[in-house]
């Protein structure tokens, strides 16, 4: 099971992802956001665009590798992987 | 009065109302911290939409069936996998298309405009040029493809460009890139099959049957930064509207001066007066009843996009663009600098009502004669509409 955390950003639209533990069955990034879209519908339209490329201002690290694949999200995600999904800084 | 004007800014939405005592009220009503490109109630059903620009997490529909006590997330529009469109390259493309562009696939840039058409009917402006539109209350959305394959941008292109081109260009509100944008959508009150549709930076565009063909409304406009200034595309309409009672009356604010039509967008003509200071600006706003009876907040020309001089003024007219008014009392005259955008002016009845991106919120009861400042520290205002 990879173990994923969110940023506290993404529970202004998914609150019933917040204060649990999210573990999903996967070996991919892709598998990690389908997973969490049975978790959250809408979600992977949050982190992605209509393509399935990651958006440009999200990021994702397998472990504290970023992912290197943001088009098709192929990166490998090992048995105990923790995932983590951050906002990339660019705002103002 | 109108009772609520929904303000859509770019930290929120928020509603002002005006009691029975004409003391005005305002709320932070949601979003709170999120871009809001567009704010509007549905008339038929109730039903507020809003238009959000997600700085991170992409451009997202939001609707609320209690008066925006609430929120959820709408039905979200997606470009198909084949919407591919040819845009202006980037610095860091070949361009390797005709005329230097680029073919791209289509993603969600930016949702900029909502209107509403028979009951049911709900279309959507977007950046890159596509128009959406439900006839299911919203429940789905769908391309309108005969716009979106229209021969001034190419035709078809799903399946490569060929020796395709494309007569749009594209508007620097694009969310990064640059790519034309929809940000007027006018159904005729008399015929929901009767559309126009502003692009910047296209021109107008009118279908009379729903969506399924479209042609230029261009005739009579005129731009100032292409070789032929009377070309049938690559015009920068800023915002079209109609008289809400005579639909016949349709009235433009352009980047290259202010146009009206009384034969339905027909024909144009530019009455831009620039010795009063009408010419450069984003909004309009007809008078329900009177098409001739048109109000706009200038800016000082295209290069500087701020007040002239300093001072802020709304500009009237009732003879149809011939001769316009200065409305100034109560809006501030020195060092304001209020740009007023697109989709920030309103009117219903005697009273209309504007926001700036300085954050002021000015109102009047009066067909503009005075204002009144009703809040001064919002975030940018993008959006000022009645409901």
């Amino acid at each position: 099971m990879a173990h994923v955390q969110l940023t506290r950003h993404l529970f202004t639209f998914f609150p019933q992802l917040e204060g649990r533990a999210i573990e999903v069955e996967a070996t991919t990034v892709a598998e990690v956001i389908a997973e969490l879209e049975k978790l959250a519908p809408g979600i992977a339209f949050y982190l992605c665009d209509e393509r399935g490329r990651l958006r440009m201002h999200v990021n994702v690290f397998v472990g504290e590798e970023r992912v290197t694949d943001r088009k098709t999200l192929s990166d490998p995600v090992g048995p105990d992987a923790k995932v983590f999904v951050f906002q990339a800084l660019s705002g103002g | 009065m109108g009772e609520r004007i929904l303000v859509g800014t770019r930290k929120g939405t928020f509603v002002i109302e005006r009691g029975a005592a004409g003391a005005f009220s305002t709320r932070l009503a949601g979003h709170a911290g999120q871009g809001v490109n567009y704010v509007v109630r549905d008339p038929s059903s109730d039903t507020l939409w809003a238009a959000l620009g997600h700085g991170h997490w992409g451009a997202k529909l939001s609707r609320s069936e209690d008066g925006g006590a609430t929120w959820r997330d709408a039905s979200q529009i997606r470009y198909p996998e084949d919407a591919r469109y040819l845009a202006p390259p980037m610095p860091d493309e070949s361009g390797d298309a005709p005329g230097g562009t680029t073919l791209k696939d289509a993603t969600l840039l930016k949702l900029w405009v909502i209107a509403f058409g028979a009951p049911g009917e709900v279309h959507v402006g977007t950046i890159p040029g596509g128009l959406f539109s439900s006839r299911d209350g919203g429940e789905s959305f769908e391309l309108c493809r005969a716009l979106w394959d229209h021969e001034s941008r190419g035709g078809d292109v799903s399946k490569g460009a060929g020796d395709a081109t494309t007569h749009w260009f594209g508007t620097p509100a694009s969310e990064g890139e640059f790519a034309p944008g929809i940000h007027s959508i006018v159904v005729d009150p008399r015929d929901s099959k009767r559309i126009l549709i502003a692009i910047s930076t296209a021109g107008v565009l009118e279908s009379t049957d729903g969506g399924a063909s479209w042609r230029s409304r261009t005739k009579g406009m005129i731009n100032d930064y292409l070789p032929d200034p009377t070309a049938e595309w690559g015009h920068d309409p800023h915002y079209v509207t109609i008289c809400r009672g005579n639909a016949d009356h349709v009235w433009q604010q352009n980047h290259a001066g202010v146009f009206y039509s009384d034969d339905g967008a027909a024909t144009w003509r530019h009455v831009s007066k620039p010795d009063v200071g009408v010419k450069f600006g984003f909004p309009v706003a007809v008078d329900d009843v009177d098409g001739k009876t048109a109000w706009l907040v200038p800016g000082k020309a295209d290069m500087q996009r701020t007040t002239i001089d300093g001072a802020l003024f709304v500009a009237r007219t009732s003879d149809g663009g011939q001769s316009w008014e200065q409305l100034r009392s109560g809006l501030p005259q020195t060092h304001a600098y209020d740009v007023v955008y697109r989709h920030a002016l309103d009117n219903q009845g005697d009273c209309l009502a504007f926001g700036s991106t300085t954050g002021n919120l000015y109102v009047s009861v009066d067909r503009g004669d005075s204002w009144t400042c009703v809040e001064s520290n919002l975030p940018p205002i993008y959006s000022v509409r009645f409901a």
